[in-house]
């Protein structure tokens, strides 16, 4: 494996993500939140899927009252990354789908040193 | 990749080994969207018809209302266009527009990318983009808010919109590439109109079937439909029924989530429609007729054989022109693969058994709606040998449609990779 640099932190905002291509090797999107980066792989485990090219949404969640009724739906705290091929969504914290956590996106090694930020990537054979 | 932006990260030479890629939203070019399905198409040199994938005819739609026969209809058409997209003439249901998950699956909102303008027509060009993307050798288009105009009231509106569409077809669309074919629209809630269609168009190369959209309540084993399926027999081209959804059905009011009616309703209207074919004996009557369901999935095949047979059994004297089993007749007919399910692969392989899928099974894309399969829904399952595989994806429908494959792609041979290592989970 070797770091390859993709860019500045800064160059991405707080809370916002974007999607890199490394040669033919790597597609990785990277989400920020603060200091800190989450990395992930550009493919759906659906279809293979752009998955880290589609849009973030707030979780749904349905209010359920204390005797069992339905008082309507709400967004929760928790952000999911939309596969725009079908709608598959993954918690960006964990990467998992929110129905069946053995489907989950593939992290990325990825650091920040001095403000920029490097992920790991196979070396070209 | 079409806008990808270059980033830092050089290598040795001085290149940059890093590009930035686009979000993607309605203007994203289809090929930037198919990406990643292109890279697997390069990998492999599959023979691929995809029946069923679509237009979008109200992008079009002022081309399509200039070739409606009456002044009165094309006025009424443009007074709605006047007032906004939805309903329209067509009276299409809202359901219609919750099918992108409030806006999480772009390409379903809208194909809103730029086409080069000039001679090709920008249908031709989105069709044409979807099928290099994915490899597709042939792509079979149909209607996309057309699927429901089955339930419009007015019975002559079909009729009216089904013409002209077929007619915006066969002029604008088909003539541009020989790759693209259909299975023209049949209005029909109007037998003698549907007659008519096949009449018309039965002899045009580029069309290659006729189809009902299953969304409708008329019983397709009515006496008025007789004269019809005697003409499409003759024609030589087969028969489909394409399903659909509708949330103003009664029953699929009950569904109070459009996950769940969408879930349910692509299934009941061939269910139905399939249950009538059988029971009124239309395969003896018509046995030469090739049908074909469409965009059902396929879990509901293997529970259709066994109810039709079980209750067959007990009461075949409801049912006195059937001399075989319900199961067998479906055998003899012909499916589309997409939405294919696939989240017990167990289930999968004994469907596809089943239903004899090497020889009836055919590859359908739907593209560019938002459960879309892609050719790997196939190459990736692994209880199919390679010439299971190969009849799926285009041989089958080579030999129901009568297409010709190039000369390059007549081989059997292996693909020349490894498989994808990736396994898609669900469907």
């Amino acid at each position: 494996m070797e770091e390859v640099s993709i860019g500045k932190l800064t160059d991405i905002a707080d809370g916002d993500y974007r999607v890199f291509a490394v040669d033919e090797a790597l597609e990785v999107g990277i989400f920020r939140n603060g200091s800190k980066v989450l990395a992930y792989e550009n493919v759906c485990p659906h279809a293979g899927g752009p998955v880290c090219q589609g849009k973030i949404f707030h979780q749904v969640e349905e209010i359920i009252t204390a005797d069992k009724k339905s008082a309507g739906l709400r967004f929760g705290k928790q952000r999911h990354i939309v596969c725009p091929w079908h709608g598959y969504e993954f918690d960006l914290a964990t990467g998992c789908h929110p129905g069946d956590p053995s489907v989950r996106l593939t992290p990325v090694k990825v650091a920040v040193r001095d403000g920029q930020i490097y992920v790991s990537v196979a070396k070209p054979e | 990749m079409l806008t990808k932006t270059p980033r830092n990260g050089k290598n040795g030479k001085g290149i940059s080994r890093v590009t930035e890629l686009p979000r993607i939203s309605t203007i994203t070019d289809t090929r930037e969207i198919l990406a990643h399905a292109a890279r697997e198409a390069r990998q492999d040199n599959y023979f691929i018809v995809d029946v069923d994938a679509h237009v979008t005819e109200t992008a079009f739609w002022s081309e399509v209302v200039d070739r409606m026969e009456s002044d009165v209809y094309k006025q009424m058409a443009r007074a709605f266009k006047e007032r906004g997209n939805a309903p329209g003439l067509m009276n299409s249901t809202p359901g219609m527009l919750f099918q992108d998950v409030a806006g999480r699956i772009p390409h379903q909102q809208r194909l809103g990318e730029a086409v080069p303008g000039g001679h090709t027509h920008a249908q031709v060009t989105l069709v044409q983009r979807a099928m290099d993307s994915m490899g597709i050798d042939y792509m079979v288009v149909f209607p996309t808010p057309m699927l429901v105009l089955g339930m419009h009231p007015q019975i002559e509106m079909e009729v009216v919109i089904g013409n002209a569409f077929n007619k915006w077809l066969t002029e604008e669309v088909l003539p541009q590439d020989p790759r693209i074919k259909a299975m023209l629209y049949l209005p029909f809630n109007h037998p003698e109109a549907s007659v008519k269609c096949v009449e018309t168009y039965a002899d045009n190369p580029s069309v290659i079937g006729f189809s009902v959209t299953s969304t409708r309540f008329r019983a397709v084993n009515h006496d008025s439909y007789m004269p019809l399926y005697s003409a499409i027999q003759s024609s030589g081209k087969p028969l489909s029924f394409h399903s659909g959804f509708h949330w103003g059905d009664q029953s699929m009011q009950q569904c109070n989530r459009f996950i769940s009616m969408h879930a349910i309703s692509f299934v009941y209207y061939n269910i139905i429609h399939m249950t009538n074919w059988i029971m009124n004996g239309m395969p003896e009557r018509f046995p030469r007729l090739k049908v074909m369901w469409i965009e059902s999935g396929l879990a509901w095949i293997p529970f259709l054989m066994q109810r039709l047979d079980s209750e067959y059994m007990m009461r075949s004297s409801e049912a006195p022109l059937l001399k075989r089993k319900p199961s067998d007749y479906m055998r003899d007919m012909y499916y589309s693969s997409q939405p294919l399910e696939r989240s017990n692969i167990e289930l999968t392989e004994a469907t596809f058994k089943a239903m004899n899928a090497d020889t009836q099974l055919l590859f359908a894309s739907d593209w560019p709606h938002w459960d879309f399969d892609l050719p790997s829904s196939i190459t990736t399952l692994p209880f199919l040998n390679e010439q299971a595989k190969r009849n799926i994806l285009g041989f089958n429908a080579a030999r129901l449609f009568n297409l010709e494959v190039p000369k390059h792609k007549q081989l059997k041979a292996k693909p020349n990779k490894t498989p994808a290592k990736r396994e898609p989970v669900t469907a």
